[in-house]
């Protein structure tokens, strides 16, 4: 699904992204941990195509296509989808609106999917203005149930929701990457960045890795890093090489 | 109104000119000089020619030049020394409702100036609201369209003013307006300009004089290459525990927009806010003044202005859910200029989306 090979991003002239290697199969979910500040949320945006984060060298193929310097829409057109960790608010810009002009879907449809994830009543507001933590999450989920991307960026689905809203959150997550079927028809993929492992409880991950310093450092088991990193902190995986 | 060619029809009805008066309760046409039609279909409601309105009602004078002092410049001058007024009354005796909206419409055609003097009064607890279309004619190359308004909301009365313009490229506009807003009264009043212009000059004043007074006033313009707006809206809190609210919305595609707003508190419990945002998408200027004035401590009164560009990251943000670059950008400019103004009849509102509508196809 998803090939990045030596990848080196900048930022404002000042490379935050090393050297970066990942493999994320079809049907695969991978796990990307590390502390504040390590270049994950850059990593996301740099694959999605975000215009501030230069790529100098390396390459990303997605579904077999070169697209390292392709336009954000054609990625999304390709289906590739993100979650947001700070989507912009955008006043004037209904939900609905944004909803209805993505996906030519009929409004009951768009009505529906957004009483599933308890958003009905935010499809007439201002996208983001105003919204609490949760809701941001819970209006970036609606909006990939809509997108229904192939290939799945979360970028810290957890934080800031509730238990109860948690456990729609992680319901919904593993149902966008069809964790239902079974991994040998599953087509979907997805790249989940956690702090706190708390999405494990939904959904199982094939891989994890642990981003320091803009570089990879570790990959392996997700729980297995995620137990590591808990007991020993980030430390430990300095003791990782780079691959 | 038959008489008019094609493209003129569809000039008028981009400024929702209604030919057919489908959802109007009433209907003047003023072209140039002349005034060719006033129909008025709802009970309680009188639409006169002014001429004929000063000569039917001797009361009329109390109205006539009040609100908008004759000398208060070179415009209103110019319009007070013409023999033969000319322009629309419209009175709602107390008490009527009417929801679906009258319309006045003024085509500059033929003639170098147009001028205009209008005057609404509604009467206690009645409740019109006016679309006031102005065009003119795509032949008309230079001109000047004056035109005074005098809007008097009385007593627990209710006034919607909509003007949509709709002129062209040569052609100047300076109306000079102003209301007077009695106890309980409602006055709102929207503006819209989404058409290339020479240049349009107006500070319409309201003035609210009678106890819980409320006014707002809302304009959503579009300045293109050779368009000169100077806009304002001001309001008087002159009598207790009214408020006000200034808003407004700039595009500039390379003309220019003043974006002034002018409250005065000066009585207790009064509160007014003044919102100003422009957006730049091509280089032009939008200039925004926004002037709060309390003079005694049982005032609040704030204001806030912004001028920039569409952010880069909201347009990504959209893009990432698959619009492209021009559509992410119509999309954040749509929602920009969609202000939806409280208490206006769906009618009036789908006209003003409607001639923004009309419009985004250009950005
Ligand atoms: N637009 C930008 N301008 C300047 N610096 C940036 C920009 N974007 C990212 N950086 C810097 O790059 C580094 C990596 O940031 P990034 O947001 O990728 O971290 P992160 O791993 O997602 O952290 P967190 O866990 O706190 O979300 C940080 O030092 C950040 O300040
Ligand atoms: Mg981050």
């Amino acid at each position: 699904m998803l090939d990045i090979s030596d990848l080196h991003v900048s930022v404002d002239g000042t490379e935050v992204l090393h050297d970066i290697n990942l493999h994320i199969g079809q049907g695969e979910t991978h796990v990307l941990m590390g502390p504040n500040g390590s270049g994950k949320s850059t990593l996301l945006k740099a694959i999605m195509g975000f215009g501030s984060y230069t790529i100098t060298s390396g390459s990303i193929i997605f579904k077999g296509e070169d697209i390292t310097h392709m336009p954000i829409h054609e990625r999304a057109h390709l289906g590739m989808g993100m979650m947001f960790q700070h989507p912009p608010a955008i006043s004037g810009l209904k939900l609905g609106k944004l909803l209805t002009a993505t996906s030519h879907m009929d409004e009951g449809v768009i009505e529906a999917l957004a009483q599933s994830v308890n958003m009905e009543q935010f499809l007439a507001r201002d996208i983001n203005v105003g919204f609490s933590g949760g809701e941001m999450k819970r209006s970036e989920v609606l909006q990939l149930k809509v997108q229904q991307p192939d290939y799945l960026m979360l970028d810290e689905p957890e934080s800031g929701v509730d238990l109860e809203n948690m456990n729609l959150m992680g319901k919904e997550i593993a149902a966008l990457l069809e964790k239902d079927i079974h991994i040998i028809n599953r087509r979907r993929s997805g790249l989940i960045i956690t702090h706190t492992g708390y999405i494990l409880d939904y959904l199982e991950a094939d891989q994890g890795h642990v981003m320091i310093s803009g570089r990879i450092r570790c990959h392996g088991n997700a729980r297995e890093i995620l137990r590591v990193v808990k007991e020993k902190g980030y430390g430990e995986c300095l003791r990782c090489k780079p691959r | 109104m038959e008489h008019l060619s094609q493209e003129d029809q569809e000039r008028l009805a981009q400024t929702g000119l209604e030919v057919g008066m489908q959802n109007r309760c009433g209907s003047f046409f003023q072209i140039d000089q002349d005034v060719v039609q006033t129909t008025c279909g709802a009970e309680g409601i009188e639409m006169l020619p002014i001429k004929i309105a000063l000569e039917k009602y001797d009361w009329m004078r109390d109205y006539y030049w009040n609100a908008v002092p004759a000398d208060a410049d070179k415009y209103t001058k110019y319009v007070a020394k013409q023999e033969t007024p000319q322009g629309l009354v419209v009175i709602a005796h107390p008490g009527v409702k009417v929801a679906m909206p009258l319309q006045a419409c003024l085509f500059l055609r033929e003639e170098a100036v147009q001028h205009v003097h209008n005057i609404f009064i509604a009467r206690e607890d009645s409740e019109i609201h006016i679309i006031s279309g102005c065009a003119s004619s795509w032949q008309k190359e230079r001109g000047a369209h004056i035109g005074v308004t005098e809007i008097y909301v009385g007593k627990g009365a209710r006034v919607t003013s909509t003007m949509i313009h709709n002129w062209g490229e040569g052609i100047s506009v300076f109306p000079r307006s102003a209301t007077i807003v009695e106890e309980e009264g409602t006055f709102l009043s929207n503006y819209v300009c989404m058409q290339p212009v020479n240049r349009v000059v107006m500070y319409p004043t309201a003035r609210l004089v009678g106890k819980n007074a409320v006014a707002r006033f809302s304009s959503i313009v579009v300045a293109t290459p050779g368009s000169f707006l100077d806009l304002g809206s001001r309001t008087i809190l002159a009598a207790e525990q009214t408020s006000t609210e200034l808003i407004s919305r700039a595009i500039t595609t390379g003309g220019t927009v003043i974006s002034r707003g002018h409250i005065l508190g000066e009585k207790e419990n009064t509160r007014g806010h003044i919102e100003c945002k422009g957006l730049i998408l091509k280089d032009g200027t939008i200039h925004a003044i926004p002037e709060i004035e309390g003079t005694l401590t049982g005032t609040e009164l704030s204001h806030e202005a912004a001028v920039g560009k569409i952010a880069r990251h909201e347009i990504e943000y959209l893009m990432a859910r698959g619009l492209s670059e021009d559509e992410a950008t119509a999309t954040i400019i749509r929602g920009f200029l969609d202000v939806k103004i409280s208490g206006l009849p769906e009618v009036l509102q789908r006209q003003i989306d409607d001639a923004i509508d009309k419009a985004e196809s250009g950005f």
